[in-house]
């Protein structure tokens, strides 16, 4: 008997399968994937809101409205990566106090996916960054920081890929070159490698290897220099290369009216965010992914 | 057996067929989204905060020292009481260490005007102040240059018409502001001779311009943060007296 029932009992699972099955072989689909990508950068130990009497900033920011409105957003698309570009680290007593323990632990209550590493990451020295990663539930990606010799060494992955709803996402962070910003004897050992070679392999190995539908780059190289043009930057890395969606950036503290809508070295159009510094922001960009052969057709829209 | 095989088999089909529905990415929306006051807090981080922030606040706001009156780095051109005072305390809380790791003196301080980031209120100075003043993690280093050097640093501050704060020269003017004369601690400066420069980490590593530390006799880094040495300062003395000098003049 009990043989019986298990049989039958598959049966019926077999034939929701078949029909499953049917469904999307014989009607067209309809279903359109959300992904959401927020994400924040150089937010500088800012874990209180800014007081009612520092100008343009007077009372934005703090973790605790983020938090909430993180949550509403994860609600409504449950689809969502929450990720850091870097400069975690510094900006008020909290750091100076606690070296970096409350800002990772409230990044990890606040469900953090990933975050890549700035300059002032390392401001308590790679051994105060390593110190505190215990209090950190997310990870790290760095591509171009070669932390070999270094106690972070096997602590950061230069990408992380995450498959959410059939969407499969390639992320590989960037870092700034640290030579003449920080200290030698804060960062040690950590060697750092050109960003744009670094880039070209990490949409190669991502894109076609990996076959991620959507690769994105946390970068901490800064948005643009316009007194030295030609320094690596957000904007100079997307027109020198190929297969990125997003770069997420950080570093320059650059408060952008609307994400940059740029053309990559193929003239596909990308988008490059940065929101600013100190949480006083938080990016939100929507991916939506369609099996709709009429509605793939017509290429990516993209609204800023 | 059969129906488990067939199971599988359905299994298969199904998730195949589904890889090969290729997805295509067809829209892509982006904004940001402003922390306001209009949203609401969360109330278990902020409850997890909470310590964390009335220990600091505590500790920030205990008063070390008295302050006469409000002094700021824009009082005066070319040297003012706040930024003399700065070096004075640079000096006497480095010189100590320097001494005794070398047996050698601080020949002189120098700093930069931006580098003050804040003023020093009339009333109590409090940890806070030192913070508010000094925000960087900067640590004093003693550099020990040649004379020639020492010009340099002369040459630098003339040009600059700035209170760039500096203790142990003495640098006169004319109305126009070209150079009359320079001493270093009463006396000519000996181009050959070493002198040792206390400043900050960042101006030796030629922070604001600042290219006259490298390449050096010597380099000490005290591993003393300037913002550890005002709070240690403010805590010997009962009230600051900061004053203007004549270091620093046009005549």
């Amino acid at each position: 008997m009990k043989r019986r029932d298990f049989i039958q009992q598959l049966s019926v699972g077999s034939a929701l399968i078949l029909s499953g099955l049917g469904l999307q072989s014989f009607i067209p689909s309809s279903k359109t994937t959300k992904i959401t990508i927020l994400h924040t950068n150089d937010v500088h130990s800012h874990i209180d809101p800014f007081g009612s009497n520092v100008g343009r900033n007077s009372n934005t920011g703090g973790v605790a409205r983020r938090s909430n409105l993180i949550e509403s957003i994860r609600k409504e698309n449950p689809n969502t990566l929450l990720l850091d570009a870097g400069d975690i680290f510094q900006g008020t007593p909290y750091f100076n106090y606690y070296g970096g323990a409350l800002e990772f632990k409230l990044m990890s209550m606040l469900k953090y996916d990933l975050a890549t590493i700035g300059n002032h990451d390392f401001d308590n020295s790679i051994d105060g960054l390593y110190a505190q990663l215990p209090h950190a539930k997310f990870e790290f990606v760095s591509a171009n920081y070669d932390f070999t010799n270094t106690v972070m060494d096997a602590h950061v992955k230069p990408f992380k890929i995450f498959k959410i709803d059939g969407i499969k996402i390639g992320v590989f962070g960037l870092g700034i070159e640290l030579n003449g910003l920080v200290e030698k004897s804060l960062y040690k050992e950590t060697k750092y490698l050109d960003p744009i070679e670094i880039t070209q392999d990490m949409s190669r190995v991502l894109k076609i290897e990996k076959n991620c539908d959507l690769v994105i780059c946390l970068s901490h190289l800064g948005y643009y220099y316009k007194n030295s043009p030609d320094r690596i930057s957000d904007l100079n890395l997307a027109t020198t290369t190929k297969g990125i969606d997003l770069i997420i950036g950080g570093h320059t503290h650059t408060f952008l009216e609307k994400p940059t809508v740029v053309k990559n070295i193929e003239g596909k159009s990308m988008l490059i965010n940065q929101v600013g510094a100190y949480g006083i922001n938080l990016g939100k960009i929507d991916f939506y992914f369609d099996a709709d052969k009429n509605k793939s057709a017509k290429g990516t829209s993209i609204i800023v | 057996m059969r129906f488990t095989l067939l199971f599988f088999l359905l299994n298969f089909l199904f998730f195949s067929s589904c890889k090969e529905e290729k997805l295509h990415l067809i829209k892509i929306e982006g904004k940001q989204i402003k922390i306001t006051d209009s949203l609401s807090s969360n109330q278990h981080i902020e409850d997890f905060i909470k310590p964390f922030r009335e220990h600091i606040n505590k500790d920030l706001d205990s008063v070390l020292a008295y302050s006469p009156n409000t002094f700021t780095k824009d009082d005066d051109e070319l040297n003012t009481a706040l930024g003399n005072l700065m070096t004075n305390i640079v000096f006497s809380q480095g010189n100590p260490i320097f001494n005794k790791r070398t047996g050698k003196n601080i020949d002189a301080v120098v700093l930069n005007h931006g580098g003050i980031r804040a003023p020093i209120s009339e009333g109590v100075i409090t940890t806070r102040t030192a913070y508010q003043v000094m925000p960087f993690e900067n640590k004093i280093v003693v550099a020990g240059i040649k004379g020639n050097k020492v010009n340099e640093i002369v040459d630098y501050l003339v040009k600059s018409k700035r209170a760039h704060p500096f203790l142990g020269l003495k640098i006169l003017l004319d109305q126009e502001y070209n150079l009359i004369e320079a001493s270093i601690n009463g006396k000519n400066i000996d181009e050959n001779k070493t002198y040792h420069i206390a400043t900050s980490d960042y101006l030796y590593n030629s922070g604001d311009n600042m290219s006259f530390f490298k390449p050096n006799e010597s380099m000490l880094n005290l591993d003393y943060k300037i913002r550890n040495a005002m709070i240690d300062y403010f805590k010997k003395v009962d009230t600051i007296n900061p004053v203007r000098d004549d270091r620093f003049i046009r005549q």
